[in-house]
């Protein structure tokens, strides 16, 4: 599903996020990436949808180079990968229900087929009963849902999710991780950054660790 | 329907939702100056032109000259080659038309007595009019000679002037339409930016997001063009209204023909062109921005 190869990231500014990385996610694998601010996860990850282009190596997914793809193939590989951003990017000036249809809108579904699966999405992140509510009246965790909920209404066959617990309780956080783990049930490939080591143990799943912009 | 029709609707929908009354209101104020100025000089040129075309010279004759010599002063004139046709107007109907003009009647009634002479109107081509009615005031039994093409020639050529100047006038409003639209569409990649960055992030393609902005200056462009036609016609229906009084008075049907549907259309195509010319120019400058940013 997603195939890492002496892949390295140097930004504009010089800095060296990624140094060589390398490793494979089968398809309905279930991974995380865990590591200290600064180590590298979120530039990973961004790799991935082709958010960041890769300096050195190469990043296949689903059997395309993502770092050669044309700029006009790049929405399309977007719509098969559901990402929860790590700052959610959940556009406030409209409702919770309006928000999952965004992605939806792209695509030209029907406008009834469009709503069904927008409540199907809601539904499974818990969110049903708050989709007339603007993003600003849920709480951190709820937010964090609706990100979830976002990402995997076009049914991706990859999701993707950047610290989803950060600044969340330990219930909380166990309630999304619990969630990402359904999909991953139901066939979804699905990679997670977290820097909550504790966490990621009481799952025993394939664990990446990166430092300073290598997989310890 | 297929999803790009679909995809389509939704972006015409959008556009009308974002469609701002005031804008499009603007638009068509500044439009409708060229185009009811049009529709004037079509009028104005109309009757020029009538006039222009069978050039007229009125020949007084001398108010004591006896009819039997006026019909002999005629066939003089029907035997001049330049001239294309002959009539004669007696005194007494000339009195009855003028007489026919409201509150004259009072002022002929009051004289006491017909103050008008008996005349021939001849025609000709223009051409040859100021030589023409110079050798017919050389004429015995002739008063005055009064050639009518003149002003309507000075007319013809004021029209042509008012075209261009109608041109440039139009060629400007046109860059203020671009400019208006620039403008609007901007503003509204401004409030969206968000959304819009947000949507690219998850899939959305370039066309996506582009297409409601074009709809947006075509809509808001042809809504202009809308607006100015209705106000054209508002305005001649008015004008038409005095102009009534005043051709009725002259015994003339003239009245300024609205814009007719061909040029209305093309006023509301023309607009809605140059809406998506401003969109074009600022959906490809501004979302550039948002891109490398
Ligand atoms: N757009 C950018 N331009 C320049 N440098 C960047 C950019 N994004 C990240 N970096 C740098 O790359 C390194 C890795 O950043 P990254 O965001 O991938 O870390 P992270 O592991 O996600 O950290 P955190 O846990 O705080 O989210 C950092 O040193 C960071 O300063
Ligand atoms: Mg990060």
């Amino acid at each position: 599903m997603v195939s890492y190869s002496s892949v390295a990231k140097r930004y504009p500014g010089g800095q060296e996020a990624l140094k060589s990385v390398s490793f494979t996610l089968e398809p309905g694998e279930l991974a995380f990436i865990t590591g200290r601010s600064g180590a590298g996860k979120s530039t990973l990850l961004k790799l991935i949808p082709a958010i960041e282009r890769p300096s050195a190596g190469s990043v296949i997914v689903n059997g395309q180079n993502v770092g050669a793809l044309k700029r006009a193939a790049i929405p399309y590989l977007r719509r098969n990968i559901g990402m929860v951003f790590q700052d959610q990017k959940l556009l406030y000036d409209r409702s919770v229900f309006d928000n999952v249809m965004l992605p939806l809108a792209f695509s030209g579904h029907a406008p009834r087929e469009a709503a069904r699966r927008a409540r199907a999405a809601l539904d499974k992140v818990g969110l049903l009963g708050r989709e007339r509510s603007n993003p600003i009246q849920l709480s951190g965790g709820e937010q964090q849902r609706l990100a979830i909920a976002r990402a995997v209404v076009n049914r991706p066959a990859l999701l993707i999710g950047d610290e989803p617990t950060a600044n969340l309780d330990a219930e909380s956080a166990a309630r999304i991780l619990d969630i990402f783990v359904e999909f991953n049930q139901v066939g979804v490939t699905v990679l997670i950054a977290t820097h909550d080591q504790a966490l990621v143990e009481r799952y025993g799943r394939k664990v990446l660790h990166l430092e300073a912009g290598r997989i310890a | 329907m297929s999803a790009w029709l679909r995809l389509h609707r939704q972006a015409f929908l959008a556009a009308l939702r974002r469609l701002g009354t005031l804008n499009a209101l603007v638009i068509g104020v500044a439009l409708s100056l060229p185009a009811g100025g049009y529709a004037l000089l079509e009028g104005l040129r109309a009757v020029a032109g009538r006039f222009a075309l069978d050039a007229q010279v009125s020949v007084f004759l001398r108010a004591d000259l006896k009819r039997a010599d006026a019909e002999a002063l005629g066939s003089t004139l029907r035997a001049d080659r330049r001239i294309a046709s002959v009539r004669f107007v007696p005194r007494e109907e000339a009195l009855k038309e003028l007489a026919a003009v409201q509150g004259m009647s009072e002022v002929i009634g009051a004289l006491g007595q017909n103050p008008l002479p008996d005349a021939f109107v001849v025609s000709s081509k223009p051409n040859t009019l100021e030589a023409l009615a110079a050798d017919l005031g050389k004429l015995p039994g002739v008063a005055h000679v009064q050639a009518d093409a003149a002003w309507a020639r000075r007319l013809v050529a004021l029209a042509g002037i008012g075209r261009v100047a109608l041109w440039l006038l139009s060629a400007l409003l046109g860059l203020g339409l671009v400019a208006v639209t620039f403008n609007t569409i901007r503003l509204q990649i401004l409030t969206q930016r968000e959304e819009i960055e947000v949507s690219k992030l998850i899939g959305a393609t370039d066309a996506f997001i582009r297409r409601p902005f074009y709809y947006l200056g075509v809509v808001q462009g042809a809504a202009g063009g809308i607006a100015a036609i209705a106000i054209v016609a508002a305005g001649l229906a008015l004008l038409n209204r005095e102009v009534a009084v005043l051709a009725d008075s002259y015994g003339s049907t003239f009245r300024f023909a609205f814009l007719d549907a061909g040029d209305a259309f093309a006023v509301v195509l023309f607009a809605g062109l140059l809406g998506w010319l401003g969109a074009h120019l600022s959906v490809t400058r501004h979302l550039r921005a948002i891109d490398a940013s």
